[in-house]
């Protein structure tokens, strides 16, 4: 292991490795040709406001982590050993201003990402209602072994693994399970994911700008049918959506007790199901199904 | 009366998918190999004598390095058949697994790797350097050690039982969310297969962890005063009062699980007051905080090799040593990160992202710190700094990636997504595994008493850095188009399918990398003569450690040094030679009693899983037994005389003397690819060709 045989061995992979990484990007460039990229195609304000968060999340953190790496790569080729022009100190000492610095600088970054994280943690909380000039409109969601369960109170209608809201209106999703472990309600285009949990109550809220059909899924892991456990949210105009409301009212299938009883029973990848009635209470006896005996906190902070 | 005795096993347990089957055939095969050839060679009982019974930290360690790296193959094989499965599973095809079936195996492949491959290693990383770094002849109680090693043995074996015996595995995930993991959804043994392989070796790590701290606090040498310590020392003690802190949390968690699901209380299921919310609080307070006691280590190990392979001592160490206590402090409060998606108000979520971004502060100091080792420095490109130089990148990226996940709005889309496996990976392998990869090597002389080889070790180096980027920066991609994890199948529409089959193709290449790994050690054995370490310096070090033979005796130091300065061997060599001088050594006898209590552990595991009563209270009360038998034990030390150790010293001198002169005369460089495998096959068709194998 002579000094230069060193030095030349290792300049081939740094440069093989640097193509490669090249080569990868591109790959996925093509590979990604004509899909569509969810997160960074968002469909609604919430989805939008996160998106661009984090892209401003990112580009503070290149700031610091661009020349940090730079110049480590930089001293380890510059100090390599083969190199006898740079000098070799054994005795730096690293005084006050260097230690100062190397607290200060990365205490500045995260005082900088803080400030940017703690007003946009408070405003885009699931819980807080979008400001808009349409009503909002309340879709109980339940999560079911494992399929999704829509109840829309307002309108007296129930679906299964579909809902569809009109663009523009702020939706209050009231989420909810019975009988499946803890479920995640995620609609990627519309806004981030939200737990679905026995005996209580998470609100989430959204907004679709865009009409499309949207997917939607459960993210967390909640037995055998977790990755068929999918719905599509379409978002249509305001008439779109009356119109649809009015073609589900004239389903011949009524959500009564005895079809909620089957719906209970574990099933997996279930399409799409249309009710025209929801039988009154069946979602606020969910939640106090699983309160009797601890005194019923549906709804915790 | 059969409930009795067999309690819920029955037929039905027994594998019966053809890779099940295939693995439980493999399996024993392997162990009646290892059986025959032990018995052909009559190594019984000096396998008993000199490693299974043996309380020596340097012996225990190298089991610890044994077992994680069978449980690394392991664990990578489950993880090659999640890749295969996903790079199938699309729209009309549902690849091979049911989906049951795949959740068994990416809960498998996530506590194999992270319990039995990864703290494993770390274990056996801190036995063996942490006593000769301090200048420790021994640990503070080795018979803890012992037990621990032991306690996770079990642990091990009853993480693969579902494999060999049968049953099933929890399909829960790694860390068995509440309340899937209850009765009500998950009836069968397999999560009390998790919580009992989990409990047991639990209780071994946490036993671990307050003897290291005992060690560490108490048997430095003379002089080594806290500001003196090495900082693999360090990372090592902030990783063990981490490991002290919250291992008792899981022991306590998995015991109100077991209550659960055993006696039918309540505390984590849906009905009668249950709250799974609270497991996943109390799951992630320590499952949180395991993380960073893998990671700590690792950055000792990176602090020792930067230091070592730039010719230069740590720039600030106090910044290092703060740097780390700082984020072993702040890795406890920060466990609610992982579930922003839970539902608490903004205050809550937002109080622990700010806690979250804090713990970057102390990390970018640790980076820093290794930058300024390096400025003016005196570099020299062996494997273990490449790994670190790999280590940078990849940590950067995943470090990166962590902060955005430590903004909620971002997390609620990016959580439980493969952009967050990613992020988790690009740590666990890109920091944890690289470093401990670097640790081996670097310590890999004094360990085995010879140099790995370089060459096939660069190539395993570039193996694994490619794969690694080529199989996770698609699933970064895949989370930012919204695939969630644990997918045992999707949608063709989604176009996830060809980043999923670059992800595979990129986990071919680290699999690659672990075979050219193995092709090292092999290299490496084979021309040990010319890689012998007759110095017990190879590399210029700059700690204790470097001071003793390669390999070191069983006591270690025949003179405890004293020490003086940070870098306590760097100043000796700098100044003059170490004094020799013998006097009488205390060591502690080989004792079976660690085996015995984990053997008893075990059945009381097994006993609890498969519901046979008799076989927890034989268990128990074999467990009570041997610890009082151990107590009684009143010599459980002997004395080495001043002679004897003269006597083993002398020898071992004249040998490493008949090593140089080997040395010396075997010229040639490094075994590269070609060769080793010109090597092999003249060594098969020598077999081939001379009927060798009649002679076996």
């Amino acid at each position: 292991m002579t000094k230069h045989k060193n030095k030349r061995s290792q300049e081939k992979p740094v440069r093989l490795l640097l193509l490669g990484l090249a080569g990868l990007g591109v790959l996925i460039m093509m590979l990604l040709q004509g899909t569509d990229i969810t997160l960074f195609s968002p469909k609604g304000l919430i989805a939008g406001e996160e998106h661009r968060l984090t892209l401003l999340i990112v580009a503070v953190l290149l700031v610091i982590a661009v020349p940090t790496l730079s110049l480590l790569y930089f001293f380890a080729w510059k100090y390599r050993e083969s190199n006898e022009k740079a000098t070799y100190d054994d005795h730096t000492r690293h005084g006050n201003f260097f230690v100062f610095s190397v607290w200060a600088i990365p205490t500045v970054f995260m005082l900088v990402l803080a400030s940017i994280m703690w007003p946009a943690a408070h405003k885009l909380a699931p819980k807080m209602a979008i400001a808009a000039n349409a009503k909002p409109i309340t879709i109980q969601v339940v999560a079911m072994r494992w399929k999704w369960l829509f109840i829309y109170p307002e309108q007296n209608i129930a679906t299964i693994n579909f809902v569809q809201v009109p663009v523009g209106t702020p939706v209050q999703f009231e989420l909810t399970a019975d009988e499946t472990p803890m479920s995640s309600f995620w609609i990627p285009h519309l806004g981030g994911q939200l737990y679905a949990m026995t005996g209580h109550q998470n609100q989430l809220n959204l907004i679709a700008d865009v009409p499309g059909d949207y997917a939607g899924r459960s993210a967390e892991i909640n037995g055998a049918g977790f990755a068929g456990m999918t719905f599509v949210a379409r978002a249509s105009s305001q008439q779109g959506f009356d119109e649809w409301v009015q073609g589900v009212k004239s389903s011949p299938d009524v959500l009564t007790a005895d079809v909620y009883g089957e719906l209970l029973k574990p099933s997996q990848n279930n399409p799409a199901a249309f009710y025209s009635q929801a039988q009154p209470d069946l979602y606020a006896n969910l939640l106090i199904k699983y309160s009797g005996s601890h005194g019923g906190h549906t709804e915790h902070e | 009366m059969k409930e009795f005795l067999i309690g819920k096993l029955n037929l039905e347990a027994l594998p019966h998918e053809w890779f099940t089957i295939g693995g439980t055939v493999a399996f024993i095969a392997l162990a009646l190999l290892v059986i025959i050839v032990l018995t052909r060679t009559k190594r019984w009982k000096w396998l008993w004598d000199e490693w299974l019974t043996s309380v020596d930290p340097k012996k225990i360690g190298i089991m610890y390095f044994i077992v994680a790296g069978v449980m690394l193959l392991r664990g990578g094989l489950d993880a090659l058949m999640i890749w295969l499965q996903q790079a199938l599973s699309s729209g009309s095809s549902h690849g091979y697994l049911s989906s049951d079936h795949f959740q068994q195996i990416f809960t498998a492949h996530g506590n194999i790797m992270v319990f039995f491959v990864a703290m494993a290693f770390i274990f056996g990383l801190i036995n063996y350097i942490v006593p000769l770094q301090i200048g420790a002849r021994d640990l503070a109680s080795p018979f803890l050690n012992t037990l621990g090693f032991w306690l996770f043995v079990a642990g091990v074996i009853m993480v693969n039982m579902f494999f060999v015996f049968g049953g099933q595995y929890a399909a829960t995930g790694w860390l068995a969310v509440a309340p899937l993991s209850g009765t009500q959804f998950s009836p069968g043994v397999g999560v009390d297969y998790w919580i009992w392989s989990l409990q047991i070796s639990g209780i071994g790590t946490t036993l671990g962890a307050i003897n290291f701290i005992m060690t560490i606090l108490k048997m430095r040498a003379p002089g080594m005063t806290l500001r003196k310590m090495p900082l693999f020392t360090w990372g090592s003690l902030c990783s063990m009062v981490m490991a002290a802190t919250v291992f008792p949390l899981l022991t306590a968690t998995l015991f109100l699980m077991f209550f659960d699901r055993y006696f039918g209380a309540h505390f984590f299921t849906t009905e009668l007051g249950g709250n799974a919310m609270m497991y996943t609080n109390l799951i992630w307070m320590w499952g949180h905080p395991e993380v960073y006691i893998l990671m700590l280590p690792s950055f000792g190990v990176f602090s020792e090799v930067v230091s070592t392979f730039s010719r230069k001592r740590i720039a600030s160490y106090m910044s290092n040593v703060l740097g780390m206590i700082g984020v072993s402090l702040f890795a406890l409060s920060v466990w609610l990160h992982h579930f922003f998606t839970m539902g608490s108000s903004a205050d809550v979520n937002a109080f622990f992202g700010v806690m979250t971004m804090i713990i970057a502060i102390p990390t970018a100091v640790l980076v820093f710190t290794w930058i300024a080792t390096m400025h003016k420095g005196r570099i020299r490109f062996t494997t273990p700094m490449l790994w670190f130089l790999g280590f940078i990148g990849t940590f950067s990226i995943g470090g990166m990636a962590g902060v955005i996940l430590a903004v909620p709005p971002a997390d609620f889309q990016l959580h439980n997504s493969l952009f967050l496996v990613a992020h988790f990976h690009t740590m666990v392998i890109g920091g944890v595994l690289f470093g401990i990869f670097a640790g081996l090597t670097y310590w890999f002389p004094k360990i085995a008493g010879f140099r790995l080889n370089e060459r096939i070790g660069r190539y395993a180096f570039w193996c694994w850095l490619s794969g690694f980027l080529l199989a996770f920066t698609p699933l970064y991609v895949l989370g930012i188009m919204g695939a969630t994890r644990r997918l045992d199948h999707y949608d063709a529409s989604t176009g996830y399918q060809p980043l999923f089959i670059v992800s595979l193709i990129g986990g071919l290449v680290i699999a690659a990398g672990v075979v050219l790994q193995i092709v090292q050690i092999i290299a490496s054995v084979i021309q040990r003569k010319q890689l012998m370490d007759t110095t017990g310096d190879p590399w210029d070090g700059r700690s204790l450690e470097w001071s003793v033979a390669s390999r070191p005796p069983s006591y270690n130091f025949t003179v405890i040094p004293q020490v003086t300065s940070r870098d306590a061997y760097w100043d000796v060599k700098q100044l003059g030679t170490l004094k020799t001088a013998y006097e009488d050594i205390l060591v502690p006898k080989n004792t079976a009693s660690g085996i015995y209590i984990s053997a008893f552990a075990f059945l009381v595991g097994f006993g609890f899983v498969w519901h046979i009563v008799w076989l927890v209270v034989v268990g128990m009360i074999g467990i009570i037994a041997c610890v009082i038998a151990r107590t009684f034990d009143e010599h459980t030390e002997y004395t080495l005389s001043a002679a004897e150790v003269k006597k083993a010293e002398e020898a071992r001198e004249k040998k490493t003397a008949v090593a140089r002169v080997h040395k010396s005369l075997a010229i040639g460089e490094e075994m590269g690819l070609w060769e080793f495998i010109v090597i092999v096959v003249k060594w098969a068709l020598d077999i081939l060709k001379n009927k060798r194998w009649r002679t076996w």
